[in-house]
């Protein structure tokens, strides 16, 4: 393959299989230096096999593995040179902060001097100075979280690997995190690999997005991307909330079950019919009679939930599943009460036709 | 359902009562009995340094803690690989490691002694062997000496420390060891300074564990040992059985039970720091 070295990390067609089962079946991709990329995907969809194996811990069953032009399939972890930051932290508990944030530079036998500035730096960027001689149980989850990356970081890899490194943490410091973690990673210019099964912690801090499914890369691409037009209903659906109503072509024209016309400026059917996607925030309701237009769908609001910024309509519109509808909080808007008649209507740019 | 101090000591109090009835009592009488035909309190503490300090008594306190002290080295040695072994093991493996240390754990120390001897003496199954394959010409002395007292007591011991140090082990996360790893360290690197480091207090507890009980070891130094290898447990019974002279025998008892005691202090002592230093 032309160009590898390019790449900070190029995996070509890795499978891992346990058994009978294919925990990851066929995973190429190329991420540059500096990118921000993240595996993302149910639990056993493969994204934390891609991850072990990308560290070391896991031997591929096939394909190849290249960091910074170099091929490392079959080498051990400690010849990758990667900084981690695992799910549980794993914090030694007989070391202190400091020597916990310390070890992989002692690993590597680095001056005492050295190892002082490096650590005292890396606490610096974590906002842990001060907590030096403190032990991982008299830490807080977020502090033990801090401790982790600055472990990660201290050494000043090209390329840092993190696996759900937020998951046990409380929503509102799991937000100041992502926060910090894409600061530290613009200004280290570093590369990560991220994985989550937060689709929104993806869309938040990502530069590109590989969204797994049973062992395969479902799509790939940048967050807006990959949340507005997904190649498929899985992608549809796991990204976020999203509506798919079955669609047929008939006599040439798209339409619903029921026969309202469709249309959508991207995508297509498959050959037996499929879906057009669209997600709720695009939906408008409005009171009115219906006319020709395609995307207009005449139905009852089944359903209406208050979540705040946002109210969620559930319509109903004759087609089984309601058609979900989030009406921004916006001034001066009355809410619609459920029983009222309304019009849905999208616009063709704001959807897409998917295979079934 | 937590119980109060009251209540614990309420529950304690059977084991207690028991406890004091058929082991404090006695060794309180013994002494208390044997030490008192000695007269005054000056009068015992003559006695004592002669006693402790004639050349036999003083001998096998020396000879008595160096074996305990080899001994205790050779056991760790060994239990530490097979503690480890037992501590990866799963499934079958795991059950065959466990009976092989446990079962012979049930068996009666004597048996198990004499089954040494059979392994162990002059025309026993290991000389045979090495002269039967040529490796030797005369049949090595394993047996009524130091050697023979060093393996049959290792070999006693060992299912202690093994079962310490696997407690320990099983409680090392192994993920620990695997971020280890990832952050550059060698295999030996991972042990230096993370696996070893995050077991010590079982080593330190398995070996203050065998060292006291090897230091009151009495069967198989008795049975397998040479002349020369009187352990303090010999001295007191022959002080007792033979010469009947009790308050030497107390006052031997009494060097035993200080060790043993000044050694359980450190244990316990030990084992409270860590409760209170890690989770």
């Amino acid at each position: 393959m032309r160009g590898e070295a390019a790449n900070a990390i190029l995996l070509d067609g890795i499978t891992k299989r346990y058994g009978s089962e294919t925990a990851v079946a066929g995973v190429s991709l190329a991420i540059a230096p500096g990118e921000f990329f993240t595996l993302l995907g149910p639990s056993g969809s493969g994204k934390t096999t891609t991850l072990s194996m990308l560290a070391g811990f896991v031997m591929p069953d096939a394909g190849r593995i290249v960091l910074n032009g170099q091929d490392v399939t079959r080498a051990p972890p400690r010849a990758r040179g990667l900084g981690m930051v695992f799910q549980n932290y794993a914090i030694f508990p007989h070391l202190d902060v400091f020597e916990n944030v310390a070890f992989p530079l002692r690993v590597q036998r680095r001056s005492e001097a050295d190892v002082k500035t490096r650590v005292s730096d890396a606490l610096g960027m974590v906002k842990l100075t001060g907590f030096e001689k403190r032990y991982g149980k008299q830490l807080s989850g977020g502090q033990q979280q801090r401790v982790a990356l600055a472990r990660a970081i201290v050494a000043h890899p090209s390329v840092v690997l993190m696996d759900e490194p937020l998951g046990a943490l409380d929503k509102n410091l799991r937000y100041h995190m992502q926060v910090e973690i894409k600061e530290i990673q613009q200004r280290l210019g570093m590369t990560v690999v991220y994985v989550t099964h937060d689709q929104e912690e993806a869309l938040t801090m990502s530069d590109r997005i590989a969204i797994m499914d049973h062992g395969r890369i479902a799509q790939m691409g940048p967050p807006r991307a990959v949340y507005e037009k997904p190649d498929n209903a899985f992608v549809g659906r796991f990204l976020g909330e999203a509506n798919l109503l079955p669609a047929t072509l008939r006599d040439g024209a798209v339409a619903t079950r029921a026969g309202h016309a469709l249309a959508a400026a991207e995508g297509s059917l498959g050959a037996s019919g499929g879906f057009l996607f669209v997600r709720p925030e695009k939906v408008l309701l409005a009171a009115g009679t219906l006319d020709a237009a395609p995307n207009r769908l005449p139905g009852t609001v089944s359903h209406a939930s208050f979540l705040g910024n946002v109210v969620r309509y559930e319509v109903d519109v004759g087609l089984g599943e309601a058609l979900l509808c989030d009406a921004a909080n916006a001034p001066g808007t009355q809410p619609m009460a459920p029983g009222a008649a309304v019009i849905a209507q999208w616009s063709e740019a704001d959807c897409r036709l998917l295979a079934g | 359902m937590p119980v109060g101090r009251l209540g614990a000591f309420l529950l304690l109090l059977p084991s207690l009562a028991l406890l004091a009835l058929v082991f404090l009592g006695p060794i309180g009488w013994f002494l208390g009995s044997s030490l008192g035909e000695l007269g005054s309190f000056a009068e015992i503490w003559a006695e004592a340094r002669a006693v402790l300090g004639a050349g036999a008594v003083f001998g096998a306190i020396v000879n008595t803690h160096i074996i305990a002290l080899i001994v205790t080295g050779c056991v760790l040695l060994l239990g530490y690989p097979m503690a480890y072994g037992l501590s990866r093991a799963r499934g079958l493996a795991f059950t065959a490691i466990l009976v092989c240390i446990v079962l012979p754990y049930f068996t009666s120390i004597i048996v198990r002694t004499y089954a040494w001897m059979v392994l162990l003496g002059r025309n026993g199954i290991i000389n045979s062997t090495l002269i039967s394959l040529g490796l030797i010409s005369e049949p090595l002395p394993l047996m009524y000496n130091r050697t023979g007292v060093i393996i049959g007591m290792t070999y006693v011991l060992l299912p202690y420390m093994v079962l310490t140090l696997y407690s320990a082990m099983r409680a090392v996360d192994p993920r620990l060891m695997q971020a280890a790893e990832g952050m550059g360290a060698s295999p030996f690197t991972v042990f230096r300074r993370v696996f070893l480091p995050l077991t010590l207090h079982g080593v330190v507890a398995g070996v203050l564990i065998v060292f006291i009980l090897a230091v009151g070891f009495f069967i198989t130094p008795a049975l397998m040992g040479g002349p020369g290898d009187i352990m303090i447990a010999m001295l007191i019974e022959r002080e007792i059985e033979l010469t009947q002279d009790w308050p030497v025998a107390a006052l031997i008892t009494l060097v035993l039970l200080a060790v043993t005691l000044t050694l359980y202090g450190f244990y316990s002592r030990f084992s409270e720091n860590r409760a209170e230093a890690l989770p």
